[in-house]
Parts: C-alpha cells; sequence; structure tokens
C-alpha cells in the first residue's frame, strides 16, 4: 500500500513529503508506537499533521499511514460515568495499562467492548426506520437510559431483529436492508466525526430557562435550555468554582465537563466530589449522569484543541436521545492557546496577539452548535454551552473574550474586586447581561407568576441605582447623602449581601429553588417599600437600621430552609410591624 | 558505528542549523565537541529531512562553521538518579558541581517527564503547617499544592521561602522522608548562596538537592533547570515516597530564558514577545506537582517571580495564576511600612484550602474566619479609599474602626518574625481577637453559632 514516511518535526507538528495519499482532516498513526494524528494541511509537496501525543523520539523516515476516515468518535454505552482525555480515550484504561504516567500510543478503545448491556429491542422485522431514530435501548446508568439510534446517514427496512437480552457494543442486534438493496449490520454503537454537527429535525426557540439553583444566574442573567453562556473572569475569581456549581445543580439531564487545559488537581477533585455528591432528584450520585474530558494543561496541546469537539459531539449524540444536556467548557481560552500554538507552528500569519485570523470562526462554530430541538428520534432535546473564558491579564478586551460575546447570549463577568472581597459568586451585576429574557419571560410568568419578573426588574433597577450613587459615595462620603438615597444604599447591601452572595459550601444556600428565591425577592422589596413610606416622613433611616430588618433580612439564606417557605410570611409580618411603628 | 558531523551550516544565537543528517530523532541530544578540545551539548529542536536544528545548552560563542564535530547519542535528555543525589549540588543542566564526583545512576529518566494521569492523582487534603498567620489562616498550603509567591525585585521573598522550608511541618513526615529540591534560575550568587547557608543553619542541607543556573549561566541551560529538579523531584517522591518541597526561583528568569531561544527560532510570538506556547511550557512545570495513588510521597511546588514593574497582568505571573492553585501575593506598600512577611492577602488565595482546612484538619471555625478576615480587610481598603479623600476624621463611626481594624490587621496578623513560628491555633484565636473590635453586626459571613463561640467584643 501506502508508504509514506515522516520528512520534518517541529514540536507537535509533523510533515511528511511527496504524497497524495490523505485527506483534510484525515486521522493518521505516526510512528513505530502509532500515535494519533489528524491531516491539518495538504500541499503538493508537503502535507502537514498535528499530532496528538508527545512527539520526543520521532524520526524522519517513521510511518504514517492513513486511516480513510476524519477524526471519529464511538458513541454508544459506556460514555456515562467515564473519564476521558481530548480524543476519548478512557483514562481508566490507560491508567491500568501504563500506570500513573500516562505513556503514549496507548491501545485502548474508547468505550468497553465486553461489558454485556441488557437491550431491549423497539423494532421488528419489516419497520421502517429513518436515520437518527431509536432502535434499541438500554439501562446504562440506573437514571439515564441509553437509546440506540440508528446512523443519521442510513435509512431503511429491518429485515432481522436480534431478541432482547444481553449483547456488548459491537455485537449485531439488528439487521437493515437499505432502499440500494444493501444490508447494514446495526449494532450498539456508531462512530461520528468530531468536526462535524449532527442533524436535528428542527431548530427550536429557546423559551425554557436551565434552573441552576444559583439566585444571580437564575433571576438576574438567567440562560435558557439550549442557550450559550460565557463565564470570563481572571484567575482565582472562580470561574472553575461557577461551573462546578453549574454542573453539580442545574436541572439538565447530563453533564458534559470538559477540563479543557486547566489543572490535574482539579479534575481530581471534580472526580472525587461528584462521586460521593448525591442529585437531589435521582437520589444517584452525580457521576450516574456525568462524562468528564481532562485534558489538563500539561497534556498534549493538539488535543486539547480537539477535547471541545469531543465534548459537543457527545453532548449532541445524548441530545439526539432526547435528553437535555448541558456541556461546560473549562476553558475555552485555553483551547483558543491550543488553535494560537499550533498556527505558529505552522507558520501562518496571525492576527491581533498572535491569535489565527479564524478564531473568531472556529468559536461561532463551537456555540452554534448549542441549541434547542426537535430529534431525529422524535421529541425535544437540547445543548447547553457554557464557556469558561480565561481573559490575559483580567482584560476583556483581549480577542477571545470579545470574539466569545459575539456568539454567546449570556455573559456573566467575574469581577477581580469582588472575588478579592470573597463575594462569591463573583458575577459582576453591571457588567454582566443575558439576551433571554424575551424569549424566558413567559416561561417565568407562568411558572412563577408575573410578580417574578416585576420583582427582578425592580432588583435590577436598585442595583443599578446604587451602582450610580457609589460613584458620589467614593468621592464624599455616604453621610451626605439624602436618606431616601441612604435606603437604595442600604437595600442594595441586603440584595448584594443576603441575596446575590451565595454559600456554595453552606448546605442550604448552595441551591436555592426558584419558588424561595421569588420569596426572598419579595421580602427585600417589601422592606424596601415601607421603609420608603418610612423615610417619606423625614424619620432618619439610622433609626429604621436599628430595627435589625436590614441585617435579619441579610441572613435569612442561612436562616429560612428551602423547605420552609411559609418562613417568609413571618418576615412580612415582621417587617410591616417593626416599621408599622413609625408610621402611626 | 558512531558518526561525526563535520562543521555546521547556520548559526543563530543558541541556535545551530546542520545539514546531511540521518536518523535523527526529536529532542535528541547531541555532543558537539569544538576543535579547541571543549564539548558542548545540545538538543535538535525541529528537523526538516537531514535539516535539523540544534539548541546548544552552552551558547555558540567560538562556534565557526568548520570547528565542530558533532555526534548523535541517541537519546532524549536524561538525568541519572539515585538515592545518593539527596545533599548534592548540581549545575543548570543537572551535572555535579560540588567536587563530589558523578553521580551513579540507579536509573535514567527523561527530564520531560511524562503527565500524570487524572484518575491517578490523588486529590491533596493535608494540610502544611509553614507557621505564619497570614499563610496558614488565610491561603493555607496543602501538600501536593503549586503555591507560587508573586513577588518583585528587591522585596522579601527569598526571607519568607527559607522561613518556610525551615518552619514547615508536614504531619507523618520526619526528617527520612522529606527533602527540598532547589532550582536556582537566574539568580545571583549571593542568593543562591544565601540559600545555602539558611539550609546549612536550619540543618536541613544534607536533605537538599541543588540545582545552580546562576544569572551569568548560559541561558539554554536555564531552560533545562527546572526539568532537571522536577525529575529528581518525581524520583524522591514517587519512587522513594519522600515528601518533596521544590523551590524554584526565579520562574521570570527562567520565561526570559524561553522568549529569547523562541526568537532565535523565529518563532512567531505572542503577547509581550512570549511564544505562544508560554502557556503549554510552563503548565508542563507545574502540573508536576501532585500526589498519585498507591505511592505515599508528594510533590509540593513554591515557584517565586518577580513581578516585571509589580504588574501582576504581566503575562509571567498572568499564566502563572492560571495555572497554579493560587497565589501568594508581596507587596511593596507593606514592605515599605517594615512589615514582614509583607503579605498582600486581598489578591493572596489558596484554591486547595477549602478541602484541607476545618474539622479534622485545623478548626471548625478556619473557614468562616478567614472568610470573615478577607472581607473585613476588603472594608477596610474601601475605607482608606474615602479616607484619602475626605480625611480620616471626617469618617463615619463605623469606617473608622475598620482603620482602626486594618492597622491591627496589618501590624499584628500579617507582620511577624522571620523567627517567629506560630501555631495554627495562635494564628486562628489572633484573627478572632482582631474581629472582635469590629461590631459583631459587622461580621457578616460567619454563621451566628460561630459568633457565639468565638466572638468577644
Amino acid at each position: 500500500m501506502n508508504n509514506n514516511v515522516i520528512f520534518g518535526i517541529n514540536g507537535p507538528v509533523v510533515t511528511v513529503r511527496d504524497t497524495d495519499s490523505f485527506e483534510m482532516m484525515e486521522m493518521v498513526h505516526v510512528g513505530e508506537q502509532s500515535l494519533v494524528g489528524e491531516v491539518i494541511g495538504i500541499t503538493d509537496r508537503l502535507t502537514t499533521i498535528q499530532v496528538y501525543e508527545e512527539t520526543t523520539g520521532l524520526r524522519p523516515g517513521d510511518p504514517v499511514t492513513g486511516t480513510g476516515a476524519p477524526m471519529n468518535v464511538l458513541l454508544g454505552p459506556g460514555i456515562i460515568d467515564n473519564i476521558f482525555d481530548g480524543i476519548e480515550r478512557p483514562l481508566k484504561a490507560i491508567e491500568e495499562h501504563s500506570g500513573a504516567f500516562i505513556s503514549r500510543g496507548a491501545k485502548v478503545t474508547s468505550l468497553d467492548i465486553e461489558k454485556r448491556w441488557n437491550v431491549t429491542m423497539k423494532v421488528k422485522v419489516g419497520d421502517r426506520l429513518e436515520g437518527g431514530q431509536i432502535y434499541a435501548t438500554l439501562p446504562e446508568t440506573p437514571i439515564i437510559e441509553h437509546r440506540v439510534m440508528l446512523h443519521p446517514a442510513l435509512s431503511g427496512e429491518v429485515v432481522e431483529v436480534k431478541p432482547d437480552g444481553e449483547y456488548t457494543i459491537f455485537d449485531t442486534v439488528a439487521v437493515l436492508k437499505d432502499d440500494a438493496g444493501k444490508t447494514h449490520e446495526l449494532t450498539l454503537c456508531q462512530q461520528w466525526p468530531i468536526r462535524t454537527s449532527r442533524p436535528v429535525k428542527e431548530r427550536l426557540a429557546p423559551s425554557v430557562p436551565l434552573i441552576t439553583g444559583q439566585r444571580i444566574m437564575d433571576t438576574l442573567f438567567p440562560i435558557a435550555k439550549g442557550g450559550t453562556a460565557a463565564i470570563p473572569g481572571g484567575f482565582g475569581t472562580g470561574k472553575t468554582m461557577n461551573q462546578h456549581q453549574l454542573a453539580k445543580w442545574c436541572d439538565a439531564d447530563i453533564i458534559i465537563y470538559v477540563g479543557c487545559g486547566e489543572r490535574g488537581n482539579e479534575m481530581s477533585q471534580v472526580l472525587s466530589e461528584f462521586g460521593e455528591l448525591i442529585d437531589p432528584k435521582s437520589n444517584r450520585p452525580m457521576t450516574d449522569r456525568t462524562v468528564l474530558i481532562a485534558n489538563t494543561s500539561n497534556m498534549p496541546v493538539a488535543a486539547r484543541e480537539a477535547s471541545i469537539y469531543t465534548g459537543i459531539t457527545l453532548a449532541e449524540y445524548y441530545r439526539d436521545m432526547g435528553y437535555h444536556v448541558a456541556m461546560m467548557a473549562d476553558s475555552t481560552s485555553r483551547w483558543a492557546e491550543a488553535l494560537r500554538e499550533i498556527s505558529g507552528r505552522l507558520e501562518e500569519m496571525p492576527a491581533e496577539e498572535g491569535f489565527p485570523a479564524y478564531l473568531p470562526s472556529r468559536l461561532a462554530e463551537f456555540y452554534e452548535r448549542g441549541g434547542r430541538a426537535d430529534v431525529l428520534s422524535g421529541g425535544e432535546g437540547s445543548v447547553t454551552l457554557i464557556g469558561a473564558v480565561s481573559p490575559q491579564g483580567s482584560d476583556f478586551s483581549e480577542p477571545v473574550t470579545q470574539n466569545t460575546k459575539r456568539f454567546t447570549r449570556v455573559f456573566w463577568a467575574l469581577d477581580k474586586a469582588l472575588a478579592y472581597a470573597r463575594h462569591y459568586p463573583a458575577i459582576n451585576w453591571i457588567d454582566s447581561y443575558s439576551e433571554y429574557f424575551n424569549d424566558l419571560d413567559p416561561w417565568f410568568k407562568e411558572n412563577l407568576g408575573e410578580d417574578f419578573v416585576e420583582y427582578r426588574n425592580r432588583i435590577g433597577a436598585l442595583l443599578q441605582e446604587e451602582s450610580s450613587l457609589m460613584e458620589i459615595v467614593k468621592l464624599i462620603g455616604a453621610d451626605v447623602l439624602p436618606d431616601d438615597q441612604k435606603l437604595v444604599i442600604e437595600t442594595a447591601r441586603v440584595i448584594r449581601v443576603g441575596f446575590l452572595q451565595q454559600n456554595a459550601f453552606h448546605a442550604e444556600d448552595t441551591y436555592v429553588p426558584l419558588e424561595k428565591q421569588k420569596l426572598m425577592m419579595k421580602v427585600i422589596l417589601h422592606l424596601h417599600s415601607k421603609a420608603k413610606e418610612v423615610v417619606a416622613r423625614e424619620i432618619p433611616i439610622s433609626k429604621l437600621i436599628e430595627q435589625g430588618m436590614f441585617d435579619k433580612l441579610t441572613k435569612m439564606k442561612y436562616d429560612i430552609p428551602n423547605d420552609r417557605l411559609d418562613m417568609f410570611d413571618d418576615y412580612i409580618r415582621e417587617i410591616d410591624e417593626k416599621l408599622g411603628v413609625f408610621l402611626q | 558505528m558512531i558518526i561525526n558531523y563535520v562543521g555546521v551550516k547556520e548559526i543563530n544565537g543558541s541556535l545551530v542549523v546542520m545539514d546531511g543528517v540521518k536518523g535523527v530523532s526529536n529532542e535528541e541530544i547531541v555532543d558537539i565537541r569544538l576543535d579547541n578540545g571543549t564539548t558542548r551539548q545540545g538538543r535538535v529542536v525541529q528537523i526538516d529531512g537531514e535539516r535539523i536544528v540544534v539548541q546548544v545548552f552552552e551558547g555558540t560563542r567560538g562556534i565557526s562553521l568548520k570547528n565542530t564535530r558533532t555526534r548523535l547519542t541517541g537519546h532524549p535528555m536524561e538525568m541519572p538518579l539515585s538515592p545518593e543525589i539527596m545533599g548534592r549540588v548540581l549545575d543548570g543542566a543537572g551535572r555535579p558541581i560540588d567536587g563530589l564526583g558523578e553521580i551513579f545512576p540507579v536509573k535514567k529518566e527523561n527530564i520531560n517527564g511524562t503527565p500524570i494521569n487524572p484518575v491517578s492523582r490523588v486529590y491533596p487534603r493535608n494540610y502544611i503547617n509553614t507557621g505564619i498567620s497570614s499563610i496558614d489562616t488565610l491561603m493555607t498550603l496543602i501538600r501536593g499544592q503549586k503555591l507560587p509567591i508573586f513577588s518583585g525585585s528587591g522585596m522579601s521573598h527569598n526571607d519568607l521561602a527559607v522561613q518556610i522550608v525551615r518552619q514547615a511541618k508536614i504531619s507523618g513526615a520526619d526528617n527520612n522522608n522529606f527533602g527540598v529540591v532547589f532550582a536556582a534560575m537566574g539568580v545571583q550568587k549571593d542568593v543562591a548562596e544565601y540559600f545555602r547557608k539558611s539550609f546549612e543553619e536550619s540543618g536541613v542541607l544534607s536533605r537538599v538537592v541543588m540545582l545552580l543556573n546562576l544569572s551569568n549561566d548560559p541561558i539554554i541551560e536555564r531552560t533545562l533547570t527546572p526539568r532537571c529538579a522536577l525529575t529528581i523531584a518525581e524520583y524522591l517522591a514517587f519512587e522513594l515516597d519522600m515528601h518533596i518541597l521544590v523551590i524554584m526561583t526565579d520562574m521570570t528568569s527562567y520565561a526570559e530564558a524561553l522568549r529569547e531561544f523562541s526568537s532565535s527560532k523565529g518563532e512567531i510570538p505572542g503577547r509581550k514577545g512570549y511564544p505562544g506556547y508560554l502557556y503549554s511550557d510552563l503548565a508542563s512545570l507545574y502540573e508536576r506537582a501532585g500526589m498519585v495513588k498507591g505511592r505515599s510521597g508528594s510533590v509540593t511546588q513554591i515557584p517565586i517571580l518577580t513581578m516585571p514593574n509589580d504588574d501582576i497582568t504581566h503575562p509571567i505571573p498572568d499564566l502563572t495564576g492560571y495555572i497554579t492553585e493560587g497565589q501568594i501575593v508581596l507587596d511593596r506598600a507593606l514592605q515599605g511600612q517594615g512589615l514582614y512577611p509583607p503579605v498582600n492577602v486581598l489578591p493572596s488565595l489558596s484554591r486547595l484550602m477549602k478541602d484541607g482546612i476545618g474539622e479534622g484538619y485545623t478548626r471548625a471555625d478556619h473557614q468562616p474566619l478567614a472568610n470573615q478576615l478577607f472581607a473585613s480587610y476588603a472594608k477596610v481598603i474601601d475605607a482608606r479609599a474615602l479616607a484619602s479623600v475626605i480625611g480620616e476624621e471626617e469618617l463615619s463611626p463605623i469606617d473608622k474602626k475598620y482603620i482602626e481594624f486594618g492597622r491591627l490587621f496589618e501590624e499584628r496578623f500579617i507582620n511577624q518574625g522571620f523567627t517567629e513560628n506560630r501555631s495554627i491555633e495562635q494564628s486562628l484565636d489572633l484573627g478572632w481577637e482582631l474581629l472582635s473590635t469590629l461590631p459583631r453586626a459587622e461580621l457578616d459571613r460567619v454563621d451566628d453559632a460561630v459568633l457565639d463561640a468565638y466572638y468577644k467584643g
């Protein structure tokens, strides 16, 4: 066959001379150890390959063999509760193979090929199957039913069906005859190229919120199921912490967590924490609905570039079964840097800050793969994308943050000053935004009442007003403000400390149901309106504060358990009593 | 058969280009012998067919197009390792310079190491008691962590590092399995000598491996120094089950050496001329900290870097902060007030602290105390900003209390002697004592139950 050999080596980039046997984006094996690589450039003289593993020790003259297919992932049962590297190699299997340190050229299959799954067939002989339709199901974990779908490119008539029973992923469970008369053996798995998005029947509007239990995210800057969000922030502002909180508490069915160029110890934390944490909805460990992709910062840079695509492909696969999937990517800046690094090795002309000129189009391609849709298997699924961004020097004007802003619709801007003051989550309420209000407000009105939206708008307005008042306070001190403005500052303090600050380590406060969030807003606003009446009677605000209601409200997040919402009525009554004294 | 290649094709900075070389492998080490009898080492960094680019560690001074004979060694850069390495002094490329002879290797390891599999890592939880209040209470160092010191030229980062080494108590570690690997990159002779003397005085010298690349040593060798140091540390920790503290100073010199190498290679620069792969390169060093399953040893890193112009947004501290698990930031204003150690607590952070403190590790009130100290000190800064505009006299009574709290906090809590070793209980109690000077209502980060137990105002 072909006898292509290495010509040149520069870091992770390898070139092959004088060949026409490779396709663009084809997956190849490089060297005696068969390192995995991908063709990223072809000229008549040189073919350029990026290698997903360390290239130390490769020599000119070592063989390069093509696989004839683009970079694929294997999709089938066994993905959930697993941890993969950037090109879907299971890290646990690599550990068994090569110990605590990752050696090169590890020959492991992505999914367990020996495990037998308890399959229930959903078709019978003579049924017609279209691409993406379900022909079998099996329990992948106690809470996730894996729905085995026909490859989207196939369709035809079922001519043979095996009985229900235990099968491995490569066993044939049915045979399909396509319209051209060709037969296809259907197994429990399929291949899909990671850089191609999977088809859906129809895209739907993002009209259902992704409920996170995090107050500032749910009320002030909500995200829709199938929405896209960016969390930018300098180091130490809590990007990873926010991503963890979202992964733990958001109401998606399946979580894909991509650790892209981040810390190894963080991934081991996720592993140990998610294994212990019990999902309140199903009473099962979080790992029963979680897939981890870990390509830490010291693992090969080309695989880091691929890890984002591997993650989104897995997410789309579960969306196609009719699940709501949330994918966290931590951090997309590291992915962009991997692009820059490889682009530099290819000696491409750089654009801003050394990043390649195609950075925005790559980001757009990625975020466009999110969305809510009618899927081919019937029913509805969604992929919500939440990408952390690590701007250099905490400067939001750098290219990755700016371009991400163009393609995401929620922007949770993390603020160094808030983080320094240990105000967590350190989401700045002035710089952040959500573009989903119009899409989501009907849902909020229907499920939580008209007043939810009204409360949220009033809270937002108070915070805005405080922000402009603080400009004055910074110059001349709070004492010179008139009492009604002091009241705004005092209420805003309650909102900031009592509502926006949320303690991820507190058993009650780490997740707060929407109903409680609404009542918290209601009580704070009730106090504000009452206090406003008092202040209008020229009673000094210091007298009001002495009543202790403001302080009491800052602690209500701890004092009122999530299942004792009736206690809010007591708070309203107490406010009326204590402030009523001034109004007689 | 060993082939000697005569002469080179091109010389550019520390790089030489050679042609007609067969059978070379990527990252291979070559020996270069000059006609005057001296030898140098180099590393293959790029291959295009038979044309190779070699990075010469000792620099290219004296090399001409004709006066060299180059031999391929057939293997990448390896570090000879043996238990005898404890107590030795090596140069920046890992060769002994203490006159005690060669190291007889039990094994040799590639200095680039291999990444630890994330599933094989043990999540670090055991705290290291440094005896320094600000660090123990507010940015606790955890065994297996990488916690850099962000400093500036002329600040007391070296004293702080020495004090940490001297006082660091790791539970479960005794003299037999505690060791220090010290990597000096581009530091002055005096500084290296200061560290050596301090190790000697505190009686740990026999448990220290020193790698010295001084400021006048070759720049390319500097890019090898941390890799050699970490290879030694990994060997001691994961094969001999020791607890190793790696001190690397100064990472800024390292990054600058990398920049010089990158630009002479003609690579496209990223921010401030540093190569686009600076993040990945730094990560390949810092990520070698940690603990792995089945081994009882650990590698803890304290890299020291001097921020150019005290700018924390400079690429070196910036990228470091994104990789390491927190940072200890030193502040010139505090140093100017005569405070030692001049730790600026607000930008400082330890990410692993939350799981290594509290009940069973330090004390149950540790986390709430730390949260409250951070929050209250942040208010001190606000009050000071206001005072600088309207004058301290005009401040509200509560802001005046904060100003007073800030003064006490800096003078009594942050400030402590170079030889003062405070236990964790002393530090925590001191924290509560200072917080008790504030009205109880101001302590909004703490549950009432904890306040009842510790608030004494």
